[in-house]
């Protein structure tokens, strides 16, 4: 029952990616996109266009998307809380610390460097900092899930560590120079345009980390689904099985986060619709499927933002949560609504 | 093999147990037991009497405070969790969502300790997980979303799943505690019959004290001042030492009916019942003991009611002393007269 929607997610992840490729501010036809990627272009400006800027985003937005599905996926699991995400975890709060330290805190030169230019040093950076403030975090909740048996209780330290970190981030963004606060608060929009073809191996490579976690997580995870009381009882090492899905988890989450920004609903979303497009509870089914769909969100996020035309670009982020919140909000209302038949 | 060792020592033993938790004294201790393969042990007691930690405590998901819980000769705390689930299947109250999972799902999840890392069910899982449903009654329901199963439906599908564990001891707490009344007798008709026809060794803890007289082989009890008793119901009822476990503000236990009902007031007055033994004659002492009477005879006697059974149906006579004799046709009108007695 499962693999017809699956392949279906698959095609159609496939057209918006094709899609991505073809829309923008300049219009390339299907056949030039299809040279392009082929090497055979004629147009020099249609080849660079889709190999230099539309390949590499479409490509990170296709990553990024099924990452941070997937991330949401695991911590709704394991939280037991369908509104759980990379977000609620505190974990984009993570990295939005390290991100606000290098470009707010930096010196004066550094600082400017980012303006210049943001070559590949101050990208690289600029990661490395976010992943390092995402892991952080998750160390704090993963040292919390040690002591802590009770997923709830888990989920509120994770809310208070990204208090904590929004509330340093705020200091930061208070007595940062205004040209700093503005290149700060571009990141924080959200863009899977960022990431160039050089850095697309380093996220690639993040992302493989953090889906290799992921591999035979999917029987603990629909035991740790119904309790962890539940699943010791079937012979589950809890708290192993645990910390290792969270730090797939993490790592899936903090890669994304670092190379395109905080994106807030995808991680909350994808998931939730997956469960229901599904109508399965198996993470067998649920972490291809949900990863299908986050790329599928993503792709069409990115379509919609070259929406305006002309060269101007939707910031992704408000338009992820203009479409997306009132999607969740009907799959919630509608859920509500097929359990109170019960 | 497991199973076949354990017709002849005791699958589950305890030796000078102490439960409780570190630091907080012990809930019990000196525990004594031992429950053998085709027995089926009832535990009950007072509400903080430390039933589910002894439950937890013998099935190794919580430390002893002294003392050891052994499962087929072994000490618990030794076997792996692994280990445990292929020699104990627990059940325990915690509600919890069980997503799209169906009847068959939830019960599958009773093969998890026999499936490989991907968690499919062989052949040979899918007959054992078909017999469990089939065992408890559910074959029609297999397919069923299990969140729209009854309570009664619901709990013995959690039996069915620890049944599908294939493990020589099942532990159940408090298996009964939300359903109706027939749902109750469909549970202990159950695990009784586990118990006589599968082998295996049984444990519930209960509050419903009528069903535990009747259906348990060992009845375990606990009675709030950390002392526990193991032996026949009938040892224990006769003795005593249920109505002392249980002895609180208003409620005594009858030995003679197996029964709570409310304490009598501290000089009950009596009334005498004429009338052949029989169903009437019964509930005009239920009647007695709800309003606060003592059935008696002769000279203490404030009343008497005489039962009369002729062909216009049944009807009481109430004799006072000095009073005349008046009729009633129903216990309601028998009640007001006896109210005014008082």
């Amino acid at each position: 029952m499962a693999r017809p929607i699956l392949s279906l997610l698959a095609l159609a992840a496939a057209l918006l990616f094709v899609a991505d490729l073809a829309f923008g501010s300049v219009r390339i036809p299907l056949a030039g996109v299809v040279d392009a990627l082929l090497g055979r272009s004629t147009d020099a400006a249609w080849a660079s266009i889709v190999l230099v800027f539309r390949l590499p985003k479409a490509l990170t937005a296709l990553a990024a998307g099924a990452a941070l599905s997937v991330s949401g996926l695991i911590l709704q699991t394991v939280f037991r809380n369908p509104l759980a995400g990379p977000d609620s975890l505190g974990i984009g709060a993570g990295a939005s610390v390290g991100v606000a330290v290098v470009v707010l805190a930096t010196g004066s030169s550094g600082g400017s460097a980012f303006l210049a230019g943001l070559g590949l040093g101050g990208y690289a950076l600029l990661s490395l900092a976010a992943s390092a403030g995402a892991f952080l975090v998750l160390l704090v909740i993963l040292l919390f899930a040690r002591r802590v048996e009770n997923g709830v209780t888990l989920l509120i330290v994770g809310i208070l560590v990204g208090y904590l970190a929004g509330s340093l981030v705020s200091l930061l963004v208070y007595f940062g120079s205004p040209q700093k606060v503005q290149v700060y608060l571009g990141w924080t929009y959200g863009s899977f345009a960022s990431v160039t073809a050089r850095q697309l191996p380093v996220l690639f490579a993040a992302l493989a980390i953090g889906f290799g976690l992921t591999a035979r997580t999917a029987k603990p995870l629909n035991a740790l689904f119904l309790g962890e009381r539940f699943a010791e009882g079937l012979g589950v090492r809890v708290k192993p099985a645990r910390a290792r899905a969270l730090l797939a988890a993490a790592v899936l989450a903090g890669a994304a986060t670092a190379f395109c920004g905080p994106i807030a609903f995808l991680g909350i979303a994808a998931p939730q619709a997956a469960r229901r497009a599904f109508r399965s509870s198996d993470h067998g089914v649920l972490i291809p499927g949900s990863a299908l769909l986050g790329s599928v969100f993503a792709l069409a996020a990115d379509l919609a933002s070259q929406a305006p035309g002309g060269g101007a670009v939707l910031p992704i982020n408000p338009l992820l949560a203009l479409i997306g919140a009132p999607i969740i909000l009907s799959l919630f209302l509608r859920g509500s609504s097929r359990e109170g038949r019960q | 093999m497991i199973g076949a060792a354990s017709t002849m020592a005791p699958v589950l033993s305890a030796r000078s147990l102490a439960i409780g938790w570190r630091g907080k004294g012990a809930l019990a201790q000196g525990i004594e037991l031992e429950l053998r393969s085709g027995e089926l042990a009832v535990l009950v007691g007072p509400n903080g009497s430390g039933k589910s930690t002894l439950l937890r405590t013998l099935v190794g998901t919580q430390a002893p405070l002294s003392g050891d819980a052994s499962i087929l000769g072994q000490a618990v705390g030794r076997l792996s969790v692994e280990e445990r689930a292929r020699r104990a299947a627990t059940v325990f109250t915690d509600r919890f969502d069980s997503g799209y999972f169906s009847v068959f799902d939830i019960v599958a999840f009773g093969r998890y300790p026999y499936t490989d890392a991907r968690g499919a069910l062989s052949d040979r899982d899918v007959a054992a997980v078909e017999a469990a449903i089939a065992s408890a009654g559910l074959a029609e329901l297999a397919g069923r979303p299990f969140s729209e199963l009854s309570d009664g439906e619901r709990q013995k599908a959690l039996v069915a799943r620890a049944v599908a564990q294939d493990c020589p001891l099942l532990v159940l707490d408090e298996p009964t505690a939300f359903l109706d009344a027939s749902a109750r007798v469909e549970v202990f008709h159950l695990v009784r019959r586990l118990a006589r026809e599968a082998g295996k060794a049984v444990v519930l803890s209960t509050h419903d004290i009528d069903h535990a007289l009747r259906y348990a082989d060992r009845l375990w009890l606990m009675d709030g001042e950390h002392r526990f008793s193991s032996g026949s119901p009938e040892d224990l009822a006769a003795s005593g030492a249920i109505g002392r476990a249980f002895a609180s503000g208003g409620l005594v236990f009858d030995a003679l009916t197996g029964t709570f009902r409310p304490e009598l007031g501290a000089e009950p007055r009596s009334v005498e019942i004429v009338g052949p033994e029989g169903v009437p004659r019964e509930w005009a002492r239920r009647l007695l003991e709800r309003l606060g009477f003592e059935e008696g005879r002769g000279d203490g006697a404030v009343a008497r009611i005489r039962i009369e059974e002729g062909g216009c149906g049944l009807a009481f006579v109430l004799e006072t002393e000095g009073g005349a004799p008046e009729r009633a046709s129903s216990y309601d009108e028998l009640a007001s007269m006896l109210r005014s007695l008082r």
